[in-house]
């Protein structure tokens, strides 16, 4: 009997396309990733490895600072984006369909779907009258802004997670006789513990790696990693800027990993 | 102090609102006693889970009350009432293993551990599961994973314990294991038990009291010979057993039957159209013209191994099954079309009202 399932895998040409595609995707990054360790000033002529460039990256007390800011704005956004959007996943999925759900729905993915720029320009103006009304200069604008766009990827698998789970168990929990809060500290919590992780990490990268909108609303002197070296784009290219995409994306690679196992596995 | 555990008064719940609102209980009053084994019996859909998530707090009536002896608890939340429920789907929690799983109530209470550790042991030994005390709860079989819920259930020893079908989902042969498992258990701890069921067999093999359901209102409440003999109506006769039924009208004396049988009985006063109900067991049959016998022919039969139904007509048509044993008649002995007496056991005839 001839097998009636469609497969992409048997279209003619497929192996050759996929591995095409692969190499366009992997092919810059990689030569990126070689150049790092280039010993020479180019990065287009390879001289020798060396981890020189690496060295050099780490003594610069302008990539240590934005490396540290970057971290603060990260983790600061991504804890603060994961607490809302727990409660935000808890107050949809944890009750009956209510009028305007679909609405709520929209309002929390909205930065998904509003062009960054635009996000971006109207926070540079918003938060420019508030600068003017309070003083303020500091860092919180970024870490607002941040959280803001870290809501949404945050709340996703939270919720994916929520919907899995069986509303019995909460039940269950009031049964033998926990009050409303030890059944979310004993029962739901730990449930939705792989979600808030692979939540917050989700958060975490996203607002490490994010451009646009931190070049808008940044004052002068608050270069995240990624601005600093958007910056550095301007002037003679360095295969500093390597070492540093290098760095950036094995944290990256590593946090993404570990949040792939932890939404795997279920249960 | 009430002789009642549990207590339900005129207790009504309606789903929904306005024309789509359903009365999924209507007006139901029962009283259950201190350490029976009480089963709610009813067809699906007739309101069994709702009853039994009034009494744990799930659910508030729209009106009437639930009573803990003899305390109004209606407006208690479940974790505050001391009545724990068994599942249908049994709602262990994935998270923790078999013994973390028993101990949760006790700890919710704020037992101290060693109590905890020692009720968790001597549940888990009455389960039969001690081995399994470690253990994820996904890695359990269905069996083992309803003892779990039981044990849970039972650990923090509650005034009343509801199990809501908790047998449904196992095969043949493990549900009536834990059919005398569950017999046990209740004798042995001595809690009230309401269980819910629609399995008219497993109600009467069981329960020391059941509760007939239908359509949201409790049809008739009696031990299960009291429901099985003397069914009140013609919803708890038909649901309990196989029943035929004559219609008749009622006279002072006797009733006559559709085919114009006149049957001596005492009708305790009652006149008019009414439905006689009578249990194919209760069934004899007798050489055709006996005195006294009714006049039929035998429409054909099915053998069941141990008896054989013999189905018959009235003169008028009306179908009447009869339970023989299959050695006392030898089945060589039926013909189809063969005219033949009918008798009824003394004081098989019940009167039904609708
Ligand atoms: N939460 C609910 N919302 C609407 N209708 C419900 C709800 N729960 C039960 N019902 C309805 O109430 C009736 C009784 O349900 P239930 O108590 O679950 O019956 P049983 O357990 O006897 O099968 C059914 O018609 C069911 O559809
Ligand atoms: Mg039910």
């Amino acid at each position: 009997m001839a097998d009636r399932n469609f497969s992409a895998t048997r279209i003619p040409g497929f192996a050759t396309i996929a591995v095409a595609a692969f190499v366009v995707l992997y092919l810059p990054i990689f030569t990126l990733v070689i150049y790092a360790f280039n010993a020479g000033q180019s990065i287009a002529v390879w001289e020798g490895i060396s981890f020189h460039w690496f060295a050099k990256a780490w003594a610069n007390e302008a990539v240590k600072s934005a490396t540290l800011r970057s971290l603060i704005i990260a983790v600061s956004a991504s804890a603060i984006a994961t607490s809302v959007a727990t409660m935000a996943a808890l107050g949809t999925t944890r009750r009956p369909a209510f009028r305007g759900q679909t609405f709520i729905y929209v309002m929390i993915n909205q930065p998904l779907m509003v062009p960054e720029i635009v996000t971006a320009v109207a926070l540079l103006i918003f938060f420019g009258v508030i600068k003017q009304a309070t003083g303020y200069q500091g860092l919180g604008y970024l870490i607002l802004a941040h959280t803001a766009f870290c809501i949404p990827f945050a709340y996703l698998p939270i919720r994916a997670r929520l919907e899995g789970m069986d509303l019995s168990l909460e039940t269950a929990a009031a049964d033998l006789y926990a009050s409303d809060w030890q059944t979310f500290r004993f029962v739901t919590l730990p449930l939705l513990f792989p979600g808030i992780i692979a939540g917050a990490m989700l958060a975490f990268v996203i607002s490490l790696d994010d451009v646009v909108i931190t070049e808008f609303v940044k004052a002068g002197g608050q270069d995240t990693l990624p601005t600093y070296m958007l910056g550095q784009m301007r002037r003679a290219i360095t295969p500093e800027v390597n070492a540093i995409s290098t760095g950036l994306l094995a944290l990256t690679v590593v946090l993404l990993t570990a949040f792939f196992l932890l939404t795997r596995k279920k249960g | 102090m009430t002789e009642y555990a549990i207590e339900a008064r005129n207790a009504v719940k309606a789903f929904g609102q306005g024309d789509v609102a359903v009365r999924a209980l209507d007006d139901v009053s029962i009283q259950i006693r201190k350490g029976e084994f009480f089963t709610l019996l009813g067809p699906s859909g007739c309101g069994k889970t709702t009853l039994l998530r009034l009494i744990a707090g799930f659910e508030t009536p729209t009106s009437g009350q639930i009573l803990l002896d003899g305390q109004d608890i209606t407006a208690l939340p479940p974790n505050r009432r001391p009545v724990n429920t068994v599942f249908q789907s049994y709602a262990l929690f994935p998270h923790l293993t078999v013994a973390q799983n028993v101990a949760f109530g006790l700890q919710m209470l704020g037992r101290p551990r060693a109590e905890v550790d020692r009720t968790v042991e001597r549940m888990l030994a009455l389960v039969k599961l001690e081995p399994m005390a470690g253990r994820k709860t996904s890695q359990l079989s269905g069996g083992q994973q309803q003892r779990v819920a039981l044990a849970r259930a039972l650990a923090p020893t509650p005034k009343v314990l509801l199990l809501d079908e908790p047998l449904s989902a196992l095969d043949l042969k493990l549900r009536k294991e834990m059919q005398v498992e569950l017999k046990r258990l209740q004798t042995e701890t001595g809690i009230t038990f309401v269980f819910v069921t629609h399995d008219q067999e497993e109600a009467l093999t069981m329960s020391d009291r059941i509760g007939v359901m239908s359509a949201g209102k409790l049809q008739q409440v009696g031990a299960p010979r009291e429901i099985y003999t003397t069914p009140v109506n013609r919803f708890v006769a038909s649901f309990i057993g196989e029943t035929n039924f004559l219609p008749a009208v009622l006279g002072a004396t006797g009733a006559v039957l559709g085919s114009g049988d006149v049957l001596a009985l005492s009708t305790g006063g009652k006149t008019g159209p009414a439905t006689l109900a009578v249990r194919p067991e209760q069934v004899r049959l007798v050489p055709a013209g006996e005195p006294g016998s009714l006049p039929a022919t035998i429409t054909g039969w099915v053998y069941f191994g141990t008896d054989t139904h013999v189905h018959l007509a009235l003169r008028d048509g009306t179908e009447v099954v009869a339970r023989l044993q299959s050695g006392a008649t030898g089945d060589s002995a039926l013909t189809k079309g063969e005219a033949v007496g009918l008798r009824f056991t003394d004081g098989a005839l019940q009167i039904l009202g609708d």
